[in-house]
């Protein structure tokens, strides 16, 4: 790892203007940044930490009963926190990684990151969340751009991400057992005007909405509804843990799994 | 080098370290407390696992100056002063729960750190916590056998699989 120097302010204000710095990087729990710092694949001159953020951290049920999140928020405490006001995310949450890592693990950095096997970016997407930064607000559709490519700025930070809460929701997680992240994960939210799914670990371009099911199933929310429709293979990915028509497969048994859990 | 500080089994030590330096390298190699293991060093295997303000962490995959001014709890706070094993250790003696030991800090720490949350774990929830704990020579039964003996369950009925 190349050094770098460190800070960790306690406001987002002092966490913006240390961010302004020339090649400083936002360190949320570290779990894929430190790991990419040792490979030498970021050689940031400052890490600034939001762990030390009191206002970005916790999980509160707003006014219009959206759920919110603060961007430092850890995976643990939102698997506890969120488990009655947003049961489905809860339970993603609970399913990354493993109980260390969930206890360092942020959703901001998570979500920044936007890896293309990550669990979160799926439930952000299928929720169709908005990701608050320091400066605007971003619809999760207009959010993620693309395997490790977000809307986001440089030196813009997630300070929370909002949920609105479906009537019903279900994450299908089909686990790589080594990475622990998903071979293929889908996240199903229904809600009154209409069902969103959304797939990670499939696709070259990271997570997609599958918009024929959410067709499908707005007509008849029926596992039935999903005979016929087929994935195209030629954009997934393909690597030794499955080959591209098994990825595009998954994504119709996980569809089909979440839709199960939802009726 | 900045300074950092912090309580490491309830006392209070303090060193100088870079922006780059891991927390299990602060304990190993500032405070030579070598009982926490580096296994993989990418946050898989588990063995560097030690408790930040009571919750269990992958040391190797946390900056020391992450952990300023926090409670760390490692293997070697584990047992009594007089070295007397703690029952979870004890319990892995018991039930030969290690063989190379290498993976065992890790274990003992994530054990005590299950049982503080859930004192009375079925087998399936040890299991499922011990996922990010990699053992490569005892196939976990005797992992399992031990915490759930160190929580007062009778295990005399676990045979091995």
């Amino acid at each position: 790892m190349y050094n770098f120097d460190f800070e960790k302010p306690s406001t987002i204000a002092d966490a913006v203007a240390a961010l302004a710095g020339e090649d400083a990087q936002a360190l949320g729990g570290g779990q894929t940044l430190i790991p990419t710092l040792k490979q030498r694949l970021a050689a940031p001159s400052t890490l600034v930490s939001v762990s030390g953020i009191a206002e970005m951290k916790g999980v509160c049920v707003e006014d219009d009963g959206s759920v919110a999140i603060g961007g430092a928020t850890t995976h643990a405490d939102v698997a506890a926190d969120a488990a009655s006001s947003y049961p489905a995310l809860a339970a993603l949450a609970g399913q990354i990684g493993d109980p260390a890592v969930r206890n360092r693990g942020t959703i901001g950095g998570s979500v920044a990151n936007n890896d293309p096997a990550a669990c979160y970016p799926a439930g952000v997407l299928g929720s169709g969340a908005t990701i608050v930064t320091n400066t605007r607000q971003i619809a999760a559709d207009d959010f993620f751009q693309g395997m490790f490519t977000t809307a986001l700025e440089e030196g813009e930070i997630i300070t929370s991400v909002r949920f609105p809460v479906p009537q019903a929701a279900s994450y299908q997680k089909f686990l790589q057992p080594a990475s622990r992240f998903a071979l293929v994960g889908v996240y199903l939210a229904r809600f009154a005007d209409g069902v969103r799914v959304a797939a990670t670990g499939a696709s070259e371009d990271g997570v997609f909405r599958w918009s024929e099911a959410e067709e499908a199933l707005n007509k008849e929310f029926r596992t039935d509804a999903l005979l016929g429709l087929h994935i195209n293979p030629m954009n997934m990915i393909g690597d030794l843990h499955g080959s591209k028509e098994y990825r595009a497969h998954l994504v119709s048994v996980m569809t089909k799994r979440a839709v199960e859990a939802c009726s | 080098m900045t300074q950092v500080s912090m309580t490491v089994n309830g006392k209070a030590v303090s060193g100088d370290v870079e922006g780059r330096t891991l927390l299990s390298s602060f304990l190993r190699d500032h405070l030579s407390l070598t009982g926490t293991h580096v296994g993989c060093d990418t946050a898989q295997c588990g063995a560097c696992v030690v408790h930040v303000n009571g919750e269990a962490v992958k040391s190797c995959n946390m900056l020391a100056l992450e952990a300023d001014g926090a409670d760390v709890g490692t293997i070697e706070g584990q047992a009594a002063e007089d070295g007397s094993l703690n029952v979870i250790q004890q319990a892995f003696q018991d039930h030969h729960g290690l063989q190379c030991g290498f993976c065992t800090p890790g274990m003992v720490m994530s054990a005590a750190a299950l049982l503080k949350d859930n004192p009375r774990p079925t087998e399936g929830e040890i299991r499922k916590y011990l996922e990010g704990n990699l053992c490569r020579c005892t196939g976990y039964h005797n992992i399992v056998k031990a915490i759930m003996a160190a929580s007062g369950q009778d295990v005399s009925s676990i045979a091995a699989e």
